[in-house]
């Protein structure tokens, strides 16, 4: 059973949906982009997206393609990448928390896909979410994926209908994850009915857990889509608290971590405060 | 060396592949979009009344076929093979662009899309773009890098004109690749009711065979026009390459006439070994982006390198899937020709043969420079000259150390 799988089983038994953080890594620089993520899980992340910074984001919005420009600028690759999963695993001794990679097919495809879950899964990293990489093209990572023990989440949207919806779920492992807005990250947020009724749509076709990201920015919001949802997907907003603990010649000021943190304890309560049946 | 197939001229397959490169990589919310286009569009292909009202267009508000012309003084300075022009600057709104647009606006009429977008480089297809929303009565939004703003301002003006919104893009390079993010994110938020009308050959498989579908005119035209005067086809086709879309309408219909030699000129910049160059077939290797996998300038981890040309729509780090797969097969060759002779090549053309050719076409007409010499006399070279330089005087004039005195 991966890693991912057992976290959402234990949050089904704890009767609650789960939080995930999605954070930048290397934003804004290596060694604090590690702080960070070494402290979300005692902030209440349940489980980790890490985003590989890419130079054409397409379906990012402002903020998230600011946090991959000044994590590019501050050196990160795809090995450091590792470096930050397979030392969050030695020095935190957390075996528990799923740590995803997110982001975009090309750094996969240059390394090589089989090459590149290998090294992934070596470091410590339990699965991919990849924004280019729909069905029609993903057989191309997934042989390769499922050897490494990696699971592939693959998104849904409001315009996938019931009929493809199967094809997507096919090559989904892990969870799927619905994206609830038509649109790019951090822009516009799904109404509670909205996705009251796609996440109802969603496992009326899988067993999978159903998360469901964009558009969450408060507390509030994220405890609305943990009534419906198996977890509730944050990235913007964590983000943007990046951002906010730069001073103006984009130097981190020292409340740069706490101020992340406090605001995923705030996330995390709301979540956590949804008693599920 | 690659197996060379029966035939260059029946890909790509039903996942939109030529052979590795193609395909769809894009968003999720954009799968579903993409896939009822290709159905539209197949339909649309089957149907004659379809083909009979862009033929009417093409014809009637586009002004073609644009004319194959012998260009003596060009042929004679050379000294070498006998040059052709096919003369697509001919064309409503100055360049190849219309050709494509016009298809596809019927596309979005047909499929009930109340909202166009489109990306530019030069402002050519931003243009035409513009041009055939303005006909159809359809709002057109067009992404341009703030950079191509700055360096293409005519066309800004003409996009306006044209009743368009113009969207600098100052994200990344502020170049076409920008642009072209841009109008993907704004597609995932309005694809319901927005048509994309994509450029050049590239992004997810429909687009491709679509867009090469409809600039195929210039071929089939050339053809026929070729055989009219000369009795027989060209021994040899020039075109310049962004994209690529040009190209691949000039080059499509003779790809299996096997003694036909086809060369496609990309833009060195300031020279291949410089770096700052827009050859991607030249200088970059196989990789994902805006929807298809072709060659990419990229570094070693794949992070997109930004593109240098003095030709805005030549400035792009990617080039359309069918091109890199008409690489690796041999059938085409792909050279480069620098800013500096592009610009040469510019002004030749001018006091030559009283034609300004746009910045994009003056990279063919570079490597004509240098191919046609080589060959003999009875050698029938036919080179695509794609757009009109009107848009670029400005540019050329402050890069000659002229000042245009309003």
């Amino acid at each position: 059973m991966s890693r991912i799988t057992r976290r959402f089983a234990q949050l089904k038994a704890d009767k609650r949906a789960g939080l995930v953080t999605y954070i930048t890594a290397g934003d804004p620089d290596v060694a604090i982009g590690y702080q960070i993520l070494k402290g979300l899980p005692a902030a209440g992340a349940d489980l980790i997206e890490l985003g590989m910074p890419f130079t054409d984001p397409m379906a990012d919005g402002p903020s998230i393609q600011l946090a991959g420009q000044r994590a590019l600028k501050a050196g990160i690759t795809v090995d450091k990448t590792f470096d930050m999963v397979r030392r969050f695993r030695k020095e935190t001794g957390d075996d528990d928390t799923p740590i995803l990679l997110m982001g975009y097919y090309n750094l996969i495809y240059q390394r090589g896909p089989e090459r590149f879950c290998k090294e992934a899964a070596a470091a410590g990293v339990d699965g991919f979410i990849l924004v280019d990489l729909p069905p029609e093209e993903v057989d191309e990572l997934k042989p390769h994926a499922v050897a490494a023990g990696l699971d592939t989440v693959l998104l849904t949207a409001p315009t996938t209908d019931d009929k493809r919806l199967p094809a997507v779920l096919k090559y989904s492992s892990g969870f799927v994850y619905f994206v609830s807005v038509l649109g790019i990250t951090g822009t516009k947020s799904a109404t509670e009915e909205a996705v009251r009724t796609h996440v109802e749509r969603i496992k009326r076709h899988t067993k999978l857990p159903v998360g469901v990201g964009f558009g969450i920015r408060t507390p509030d919001q994220a405890a609305a889509v943990a009534r419906h949802a198996d977890a509730a997907v944050v990235g913007t907003a964590i983000v943007e608290r990046v951002k906010a603990g730069l001073d103006d010649k984009g130097r981190p000021k020292p409340d740069l971590v706490p101020g992340v943190f406090a605001y995923i304890k705030a996330l995390a309560d709301g979540v956590r405060g949804v008693r599920k049946a | 060396m690659a197996i060379s197939p029966n035939s260059f001229r029946t890909g790509p397959d039903e996942r939109g592949h030529f052979g590795i490169f193609g395909g769809r990589y894009v968003a999720e919310t954009l799968m579903p979009l993409i896939l009822e286009l290709e159905k539209a569009y197949n339909a649309a292909k089957a149907d004659p009344a379809f083909q009979n009202e862009l033929d009417y267009l093409l014809e009637h508000y586009a002004g073609r076929p644009s004319p194959l012309y012998y260009a003596k003084r060009l042929t004679e300075k050379l000294g070498g093979a006998k040059i052709y022009l096919k003369r697509d600057e001919l064309n409503h709104t100055g360049s190849h662009k219309i050709n494509n647009v016009l298809g596809q606006v019927l596309m979005a009429k047909r499929m009930g899309k109340t909202r166009v977008i489109a990306e530019t480089g030069a402002g050519q297809h931003g243009v035409a773009t513009a041009t055939a929303c303005a006909l159809f009565d359809i709002p057109c939004v067009v992404f341009m890098g703030s950079v191509d703003v700055e360096r293409q301002s005519p066309n800004v003006f003409r996009m306006k004109m044209l009743g368009a919104e113009v969207r600098p893009v100052t994200a990344g390079s502020s170049t076409l690749k920008d642009a072209m993010n841009e109008a993907l994110r704004d597609w995932v938020a309005t694809c319901e009711t927005t048509f994309y009308c994509i450029g050049t050959v590239a992004g997810p498989h429909p687009y491709p065979v679509m867009v090469r579908d409809f600039q195929c005119v210039i071929g089939n035209e050339t053809r026929q026009q070729m055989m009219k005067a000369e009795g027989r086809l060209p021994d040899t086709l020039v075109a310049c390459i962004g994209g690529g879309s040009n190209a691949m309408g000039l080059f499509h219909p003779f790809l299996d006439d096997k003694g036909i030699r086809i060369v496609g000129v990309e833009a060195a910049g300031h020279g291949i070994d410089t770096g700052q160059h827009a050859a991607s077939l030249t200088g970059g290797r196989p990789g994902v982006l805006h929807g298809n996998r072709t060659y990419l300038l990229q570094d070693k981890e794949g992070q997109i390198i930004e593109a240098h040309s003095i030709s805005a729509g030549l400035d792009y780090p990617g080039i359309g899937p069918e091109h890199s797969w008409l690489k690796e097969n041999g059938r085409v060759e792909y050279v480069s020709a620098t800013d500096d002779e592009a610009l040469e090549a510019f002004q030749l053309l001018c006091k030559l043969e009283g034609i300004i050719p746009a910045l994009e076409s003056s990279h063919a007409l570079a490597h004509v420079i240098k191919l046609a010499p080589t060959l003999p006399k009875d050698n029938l070279l036919v080179m695509n000259l794609s757009g009109r330089g009107d848009k670029d005087v400005p540019q050329v004039a402050a890069r000659m150390g002229m000042k245009i005195e309003s």
